[in-house]
């Protein structure tokens, strides 16, 4: 686009964003601070990813942008114009196809394979920030590997409510050292962090942070022994695919009650049933 | 048969052309100009300029047309603008005490060198409507005085060479630069100003007003408030001297604070400084405020009020940042939600059998 730079950054602040992406994947799970710029897009609507694809984005890469895990909402349709304009690459919506997936709350159900990047959009990328407001606080925490109030949170839900009532942004542990935001993804999704082939990037734009899970990585979710980690479940399946181990969406159909569940994966259903036809 | 909703992208861009629609308003009437806004709506654009840390009328009217009159939406646009422009040079410090005044007031004085100028001021207009305004009529022009203003020297520098307030000190250091850099908590006097000069003029309000209303009372005297005009120079390797490179009009507040002070030092007034671009006064007095409130720990204060807390006040001030996290619950939530929900339902179902286990158990009439 005339007037902008390859995908809208200029070459020093992508080149300080890679700096700062390359220290994260050297240590898995910790939040790199950097000088997060100003997107033209507002802050919470997925800056800092937007922010780490412009910074990785070559021109022969090929981008899928997915938001809720359809490639059809607002947001997605937004910001992969956004690419399509300032980088002009190549987009898709099939998961396969892509080698770079920016991500809003879902990772796609279909495997991610080596060499694919997904790129997370953060809103608060501090797991500790609801315990702890402070953020001078929270980095001592981190420093000192002190953990310990994460647990009796989640402890504290189970004598509430009798379940860890965490439902998304699910906290985890990064190769045995750093406790992790995954994001607002399901805590559905927490498994598929574990010892991915794809390389897992965090941008959080607003609060000016980074993070990284290698390929192979392992991630832990937080549990405790008599109560391990468990992700949900759903009687239903999809209505349009009959897929009965992805996330679904509940759609409501009518104002007497009707209601029925569809894949939140709008690229998994559809090959799903491509393939069934 | 169920099929899923699509074409956000037709949507988008029809949304796009209703609120341009929109913002033209009745084509009977004549297009706003930009130069009209910067002209008539002059406060509006220095807000504009100060919360997007852009020197720019011109664009900051812009913004003001595009965004329909929403301020932060101006904000934002000129903010978005400011982060792709290359940084040339780095002025030399500006020095205030220079400024060709066009006003100048101290309310800790009656009578001060160089005078109380009021210049173009709010103060002391009855807020009644004019409605020859609305008649259209003709303003008759202000009439420039006869003599040129003599200097103002700093009022706080009057007191200053009497050893009762506190010297600014310059220890030399870098300044931080807040759009580089991320904030590192806690952050040092010159990032804090920084963050404040570019915080939400209605936020820095609230906050200094909470201050007088005894969250972190600090006694303020505004010492001296003045607007006007400063030189920005920048340092020339080549010729090995400052050149002007033309002028900034600024708003700044001197605020005079309750004295400190123990049994080994002797006891002074202390400072809140408020600085913005163009016409921003009561922003300038409010950042003063908050300014002084946040130096609580630093002087040894009692951190009791929310605008004495650093990580509060500066996390927060920031309006792109804010409307922006605020305005993204408007995204899709669906996944979290349905999340939520799945646990809501097994709750509920757990509490269910639980209450009708008990209802089992509980000893009936019939048994007793």
């Amino acid at each position: 686009m005339n007037g902008y730079n390859f995908a809208y950054l200029d070459e020093q602040t992508k080149r300080m964003i890679r700096r700062a992406l390359l220290k994260a994947v050297a240590i898995p799970g910790y939040q790199v601070p950097f000088g997060g710029r100003e997107m033209p897009m507002p802050y919470g609507w997925g800056t800092g990813g937007m922010q780490l694809t412009a910074s990785i984005l070559g021109a022969d890469d090929v981008l899928k942008v997915i938001d809720q895990g359809a490639d059809d909402t607002t947001n997605a349709v937004s910001i992969r114009a956004f690419f399509e304009r300032v980088a002009g690459v190549e987009t898709t919506t099939v998961t396969t196809a892509a080698s770079v997936i920016q991500t809003r709350h879902r990772i796609p159900e279909t495997p991610l394979e080596p060499g694919q990047i997904l790129v997370f959009q953060v809103p608060i990328p501090e797991p500790l920030r609801f315990i702890e407001p402070s953020e001078q606080e929270t980095r001592l925490m981190h420093a000192l590997e002190e953990y310990g109030v994460m647990h009796v949170k989640l402890y504290e839900d189970i004598a509430r409510h009798g379940h860890i009532a965490t439902t998304y942004a699910y906290p985890v542990k990064v190769a045995g050292r750093y406790v992790m935001d995954p994001s607002p993804i399901p805590k559905f999704d927490n498994p598929k962090l574990d010892m991915s082939p794809a390389l897992l990037l965090f941008g959080a734009g607003r609060e000016k942070r980074l993070y990284a899970i290698p390929p192979y990585t392992r991630v832990e979710s937080l549990d405790f022994e008599d109560h391990p980690f468990e992700v949900q479940r759903w009687d239903e399946r999809c209505a349009l695919c009959a897929s009965a181990d992805s996330f679904l969406d509940e759609v409501i159909t009518d104002d007497a009650g009707g209601r029925l569940f569809v894949c939140s994966d709008t690229d998994y259903c559809e090959s799903r049933r491509e393939e069934s036809a | 048969m169920y099929v899923a909703v699509k074409g956000g992208e037709l949507a988008i861009a029809n949304a796009h052309r209703l609120l341009a629609d929109r913002r033209r308003g009745d084509r009977e009437q004549a297009e706003l100009e930009v130069d009209q806004i910067q002209g008539q709506l002059r406060l509006a654009v220095d807000r504009v300029m100060s919360e997007a840390s852009l020197y720019d009328s011109e664009l900051a009217a812009l913004a003001i047309k595009q965004a329909s009159g929403d301020m932060i939406e101006a904000v934002f646009l000129l903010r978005a603008y400011r982060t792709t422009l290359p940084r040339l040079a780095v002025s030399e410090p500006l020095d205030t005490g220079t400024m060709r005044i066009e006003r100048r007031i101290s309310a800790t004085y009656k009578d001060i060198p160089g005078g109380q100028v009021l210049g173009p001021t709010y103060d002391y207009t009855h807020r009644l409507l004019d409605f020859l305004l609305l008649a259209e009529g003709e303003t008759p022009a202000a009439e420039p005085g006869e003599q040129p203003l003599a200097p103002c020297p700093q009022i706080l520098e009057l007191l200053d060479a009497e050893g009762l307030i506190e010297r600014e000190r310059d220890d030399g250091s870098e300044p931080a630069d807040i759009t580089r850099d991320p904030p590192d908590y806690p952050v040092d006097r010159a990032a804090r100003l920084q963050m404040l000069a570019r915080g939400d003029e209605g936020y820095l309000l609230a906050l200094g007003y909470s201050t007088q209303r005894g969250y972190g009372r600090n006694h303020p005297f505004a010492g001296e408030i003045r607007l006007g005009q400063v030189e920005v120079e920048i340092f020339v390797e080549e010729w090995g001297e400052a050149v002007c490179v033309g002028e900034v009009a600024l708003s700044e507040c001197q605020m005079i604070n309750q004295f400190g002070g123990s049994r080994e030092a002797a006891p002074q007034f202390t400072r809140g400084y408020g600085l913005a671009f163009g016409h921003n006064e009561r922003k300038t007095l409010a950042m003063a405020l908050v300014d002084r409130a946040l130096r609580a720990e630093e002087l040894g204060e009692e951190v009791q009020g929310p605008a004495q807390q650093a990580e509060f006040v500066l996390a927060h001030a920031d309006n792109v940042e804010a409307s922006g996290f605020v305005s993204h619950l408007k995204l899709p939530h669906y996944v979290d939600f349905q999340s939520e929900l799945e646990l809501l339902r097994r709750l509920r179902r757990e509490y269910e059998n639980r209450m009708h286990d008990k209802e089992e158990d509980a000893p009936t009439e019939d048994s007793l």
